[in-house]
């Protein structure tokens, strides 16, 4: 029974993964496409293809996962290869969810990209039959701090793709702002009325009405205007404090939930494990991030820069330190 | 702020080094092995402290000062809250059109004072602080909500200076001791029952509280249907009795996710292992030793080495290396090892030694090492004479007509981690104390509204409606909009 449950857990992840890469690709392509004709955009439905897809993607996730779970009788985050499955089926889930609310499809590129890179190393490098829970790990706190835990990852990775457009886009306002400042100077004709940079209707109407300046500012134009259908840094940013400040509470949480287990388990609450280094680590980071948002001259690129970092520790504690730190939470199944 | 943010990140980076280079309070046989494997370096790290990194002078400088920074910055800000909690919300800006969310509408039929009564039920039904302030014929209101941002930011700060200051002194006062305990046997809590104790700071030995806990038996269940996990252990059961000074004894469970607690200590089952009981004679078949003696696992099979030492009653001082096989198995080089955890077949083999153990030079010996530097060995090895190897119930000689050496049987062990740490409830409270503010303060927003209502010349009314927010606030536009909606809805004017 658990051969079967879990083989059909594995053949519904590869489909799942098969769904992700074409999504992927459909995600790339539009946002390929920003850079073109405004209208011929619009009309595209390939985002609306691709969200379903993703859609579809997570079910079978969804599927692959509870299968695993049923195939082990328990939660199906107890090695890297559950971990990696659960904890990317938790950041798509979370970027679906924050869909309804924002249109965040712009970052599908980066959640089915990190899902489909995550899903394929796990499952060709560090695939485990299905094992029962050593003793350490029987107990409801597995339940509850490893699942807090993935879903605070789920907002942090939201956060970093947002961190990461919100760069790119500032440096393409940068680059267009300095391209406007020069353009009048470089040609004596009477261009469209140098636009708002923030603003990115104007922005692409600026851009979308060939001058004959157009030889000049083109030379200048960013390699970055597939972006400019996506919201400008500033809104960006506001969505990356947004969508980190849950995954920091989702932090805490994990911390406070992980030190009482560790009290119960190994009779400490905190003992500078490994794993409790990192995640203090991350902790500092990301507050350091909420700190930044207050403080002057650190709104911006500097933010957006300790987002990523903190993301990048992130991973590292996922992957690095589960594999080739020692410590007590050596759970990888390896 | 800027020193807060430096500071954080300075600290995350200091942080690092400790979850690269082991660390003395979390894997002491780490740091011992990395002195044998970098003799170099080892030393110079460790003029960095860099195997004590969380209590080192410079990673107790840099939090040291980020909590006085903290401190610093958080009472005059307390000391502002609790002024603005007493005031009133400020005065309306003279100009709403300039600030982030301004709305008008153009009304008639009603008149400015009923507008603006209506603003005020409203604003005060959303549980803002509200203040009527009228500028000769424009009416308005100023309204403030939110306030508990800034309470929540404080209670988190606040919290974070409690679990310092509880985690700092309060784990002076408790203390961590570890004991091992073979099936069939027990011990009081006293200081001399301990094999290792660690007292806090300002532990006073004689508030030990007097109970006595014996090991009735240690059972373990292992994984024996899933073929890709045979021999994983499922279940660590530890069953004690358990006896208060004066108290009638209670039997009671232990298990790894299941501490016992008892006269506000807590048991710990942190290990286990085998523990083979052997008995040796001398030659005139006179028991000069009997005992189980706990033989530490290698590996998952529970390979395991214990020592006998024997100072007395033989002609010569015997030293004795045990490996213990609970299912024991030869491999190719015709080397023993264990293939399985379980006792289905187990066997001890002895490497005897003989000659000073050492034991009386005063000096303090570890009871699950032989130093060999003084003594012969007898068997196994180079010696050419085979090891002595025995399956329970079995004897054989001692080498040079010394006696002789019995395998009795196997009783498990296990090893027991007791701990009282009075604070730690502190620590908890103060740490859920500092969630529930980050909570507050990250998520309710903190936000001042106005309306300014005028009366036109042509008898229409002119209202404004604006907003401000405090901190961050993404739903300022949609409250002024509904602020709007509501006063409109509310004077029966259709929008």
């Amino acid at each position: 029974m658990t051969d079967v449950l879990s083989q059909y857990s594995v053949l519904s992840l590869y489909s799942s993964m098969a769904i992700y890469a074409i999504a992927f690709i459909l995600f790339t392509l539009d946002l390929a496409r920003g850079a073109g004709d405004d209208a011929v955009v619009k009309a595209s439905k390939l985002p609306r293809i691709a969200m379903a897809l993703t859609t579809l993607a997570f079910l079978l996730q969804l599927a692959a996962t509870l299968l695993r779970g049923f195939a082990a009788s328990r939660v199906p985050w107890a090695n890297m290869y559950e971990f990696a499955m659960t904890g990317t089926l938790i950041i798509v889930g979370v970027f679906l969810a924050v869909n309804i609310k924002w249109d965040l499809r712009f970052i599908g590129t980066f959640v089915t990209g990190f899902a489909l890179l995550f899903l394929g190393l796990a499952s060709t490098r560090y695939y485990v039959e299905v094992v029962p829970l050593p003793p350490a790990l029987q107990s409801y706190w597995l339940v509850i701090h490893v699942f807090v835990a993935s879903l605070g990852t789920g907002f942090f990775a939201l956060g970093f793709a947002l961190s990461l457009a919100q760069l790119l886009q500032h440096r393409r306002e940068l680059t267009n702002a300095a391209a406007h400042v020069v353009a009048p100077v470089s040609a004596t004709v009477s261009a469209p009325v140098a636009a708002p940079v923030s603003a990115s209707a104007s922005d692409s109407s600026a851009t979308a009405t060939p001058s004959a300046t157009a030889p000049a500012k083109s030379a200048r134009r960013s390699r970055l205007e597939f972006l400019k259908r996506l919201p400008d840094s500033i809104q960006l940013e506001n969505y990356a404090y947004r969508l980190i400040i849950i995954g920091f509470i989702f932090w805490t949480f994990t911390l406070i939930a992980g030190a009482v287990w560790a009290e119960k388990a190994w009779g400490r609450y905190w003992g500078w494990d490994t794993k409790e280094v990192w995640t203090f680590i991350i902790w500092t980071i990301y507050a350091g991030y909420i700190h930044a948002r207050s403080t002057r001259g650190w709104r911006g690129t500097r933010s957006a820069w300790l987002a990523m970092i903190g993301f990048a520790a992130v991973m590292f504690n996922f992957t690095i330190v589960n594999i080739f730190f020692k410590g007590l939470h050596a759970y990888s199944g390896l | 702020m800027r020193t807060a943010l430096l500071l954080l990140l300075l600290l995350a980076i200091a942080a690092v080094p400790g979850s690269i280079v082991p660390q003395r309070s979390s894997d002491p046989n780490g740091v011992t092995q990395y002195f044998v494997n970098n003799p170099k370096s080892a030393p110079i790290l460790d003029g960095f402290q860099m195997f004590d990194v969380y209590t080192s002078a410079w990673f107790s400088s840099i939090y040291l000062l980020l909590f006085i920074s903290l401190i610093g910055c958080v009472i005059p800000r307390t000391k502002h809250h609790i002024e603005a909690l007493r005031a009133d919300p400020p005065k309306t800006p003279v100009n709403l059109s300039r600030l982030p969310a301004h709305l008008t509408r153009d009304v008639t039929s009603v008149s400015a004072e009923a507008v603006i009564e209506a603003a005020h039920k409203i604003t005060r039904g959303l549980r803002y602080r509200v203040r009527r302030y009228d500028r000769g014929s424009t009416l308005t209101i100023s309204a403030e909500r939110g306030y508990a941002r800034e309470t929540g930011n404080l209670i988190f700060h606040f919290a974070l200076v409690g679990v310092l200051l509880t985690v700092g002194f309060g784990g002076g006062f408790g203390f961590a001791g570890q004991r091992v305990v073979v099936e069939g046997q027990g011990f009081t809590n006293s200081l001399l029952a301990y094999d290792s104790f660690n007292p806090g700071r300002f532990f006073n030995p004689s508030t030990l509280p007097p109970y006595s806990i014996s090991l009735d038996s240690f059972k373990v269940v292992y994984e024996q249907a899933n073929p890709n996990a045979i021999g994983q252990p499922l279940d660590y059961n530890a069953s004690v009795t358990t006896q208060l000074r004066g108290g009638t004894p209670v039997q009671q469970n232990i298990k790894v996710n299941e501490p016992l607690r008892i006269a506000d200590t807590d048991v710990y089952l942190l290990g286990n292992g085998y523990a083979p009981t052997i008995t040796v004679r001398n030659p005139a078949g006179e028991v000069i030793f009997t005992d189980s003696t706990p033989f530490l696992p290698q590996d998952r099979n529970l390979t395991s080495v214990g020592v006998i030492k024997l100072p007395d009653g033989l002609s010569q001082q015997l030293g004795m290396i045990g490996f213990f096989y609970p299912t024991v198995s030869t491999g190719h080089s015709g080397a023993l090892f264990s293939m399985y955890p379980d006792l289905i077949d187990p066997e001890v083999t002895f490497n005897v030694y003989a000659g000073d153990l050492g034991l009386n030079a005063g000096v303090a010996r570890s009871v699950y090492a032989l130093d060999t530097k003084n003594l012969t060995q007898l068997t196994g090895g180079k010696t050419g004479v085979k090891s002595i190897e025995l399956k329970p119930g079995e004897s054989a000689d001692l080498p040079n007509g010394l006696g002789t050496v019995t395998f009795d049987g196997v009783k498990r062990f296990a090893s027991l981690d007791i701990h009282r740490d009075p604070t730690q409830g502190w620590v908890l409270v103060f740490a859920l104390a500092a969630l529930a503010g980050l909570l507050i303060s990250l998520f309710i927003p903190r936000r001042r509204l106005w309306v300014a209502v005028t009366t036109l010349p042509g008898g229409a009314v002119h209202i404004e409606t604006a907003g401000l927010a405090r901190g961050d606030d993404p739903t300022l536009d949609s409250a002024v909009t509904a602020l709007d909606n509501a006063v409109a809805t509310n004077l029966g004017l259709t929008s």
